[in-house]
């Protein structure tokens, strides 16, 4: 059949609607791939998805330098969107990301695993809300 | 041997018998293949199932594959002459749900207050299987199914036969709120299905004009089904499930419709499927 092969029907409609959302949106496959952020996304990671294009989970944390709220860097199984991909269950939580244009981001992310049917996990869909930086004494 | 089809209903939504859908028909989706064992090989069960079911003889295994239970695919399920009959071996297959078994599901329709007698009163010996992730083998023909984008959990089929190809997706939205032309073969919902196919029986409901008003309907425009098409690459699409208030007249303007957005694209003209239409591959 084709070349490359068939996004997963929940994959496709997820991306349909993530297109349609105001709220920055990141879907990765079941093997981690980031399949596609939309253009609000494009926004906090600072660069467009066609520019990034497809890659593999264990890039997204050198490719965007993720940190906890203490500064240090965050591993993909602590974050939302990891915990999702990796354990299967949906998980909330805020980080800062440094974007590709240099700019650092306070963020809450809810990861949702997505599954076809009960034993078919077809990938993770993760939602980003930018808040501002708590005021310093 | 060449891979045949014999539709036996194309009308999308509802039955609708009457002098003006005479030359296309008027009963819901149900298509035959042959197959190479005289096992029979049925494409759901719209009220097209009854008179095919008139004409098998009894004995030979029966293959019914479901796209999806929306009424107008299962309705003529309760008039299928070998549901009622003791010699039938009858294998349904269906897509998954993640709540409800496929015979659950079906049974709904065959039950009261719906249908005098329930499903279990079918001396028939049914088998319900909801269909696996790879391609699989029945009477000699090589199945493949996957999930479309449709409401609710809805499948197209791709059969095969000695290199030669069919594609079904005969109820489908293949994009929401995104151009067809936008995307990456990868991200249509059915590419791989209907791709390179020799022949497409595919949902072309509505017209471009009617559309924008039934959008998540889960059907096509015209313009949708001939994009989707050519996007596959397929050598001949055929409209399939007419709007149940498209008339003959009204599904041979459609069909011209698709023949100039075909244009001189590689392949045949789009046709406009049509009860008791033979398509040979």
């Amino acid at each position: 059949m084709t070349s490359k092969a068939q996004k997963h029907l929940v994959l496709i409609v997820a991306r349909e609607l993530a297109s349609q959302l105001v709220t920055p949106t990141f879907i990765a496959d079941a093997d981690g791939e980031l399949v596609f952020y939309n253009e609000p996304a494009e926004e906090i990671l600072g660069r467009s998805f066609a520019e990034v294009g497809a890659i593999r989970a264990e890039e997204w944390t050198g490719l965007f330098q993720i940190e906890d709220l203490d500064g240090a860097p965050l591993p993909l199984d602590r974050m939302p969107a990891g915990i999702a991909l990796r354990e299967r269950r949906p998980a909330h939580g805020r980080l800062r990301i440094v974007g590709l244009d240099g700019q650092k981001r306070l963020l809450s992310v809810t990861g949702i695993p997505l599954f076809a049917s009960a034993t078919e996990f077809v990938g993770m869909l993760a939602l980003f809300w930018q808040e501002d930086e708590p005021a310093r004494d | 041997m060449p891979l045949r089809a014999r539709i036996w209903g194309c009308r999308g939504s509802l039955p609708t018998p009457g002098p003006t859908t005479v030359r296309y028909g008027g009963n819901t989706s149900c298509v035959e293949i042959e197959t190479t064992d005289g096992s029979h090989l049925v494409l759901d069960a719209g009220t097209g199932i009854k008179p095919l079911g008139a004409s098998l003889s009894a004995g030979a295994p029966i293959h019914l594959l479901l796209t999806h239970l929306h009424l107008d695919h299962v309705e003529g399920l309760r008039f299928f002459r070998p549901l009622w009959d003791p010699r039938t071996e009858l294998h349904i297959w269906g897509p998954p749900s993640p709540v409800h078994s496929l015979r659950d599901r079906i049974a709904r329709a065959v039950s009261p207050p719906l249908f005098p007698l329930e499903l279990a009163d079918s001396p028939a010996h049914m088998t319900f299987h909801d269909v696996p992730h790879e391609p699989w083998d029945l009477g000699g023909i090589r199945i493949s199914a996957q999930p479309v984008s449709h409401p609710g959990p809805t499948l197209g089929y791709r059969v095969e036969l000695d290199g030669r190809t069919l594609a079904y997706i005969p109820d489908h939205e293949p994009v929401l709120g995104v151009e067809l032309d936008s995307l990456e073969p990868e991200w249509i919902s059915g590419h791989a299905l209907a791709e390179s196919a020799d022949v497409l029986l595919h949902d072309g409901q509505f017209t471009e004009d009617e559309y924008p008003t039934r959008v998540g309907w889960g059907h096509s425009s015209v313009s949708h089904a001939v994009t989707f098409a050519l996007r596959a690459g397929v050598g001949r699409l055929v409209l399939f499930h007419h709007d149940p208030d498209r008339t003959d007249d009204g599904v041979e303007e459609l069909r011209g419709r698709a023949k100039a957005l075909w244009g001189e694209a590689d392949g045949q003209p789009p046709e406009a499927a049509s009860e008791g239409m033979t398509i040979e591959v």
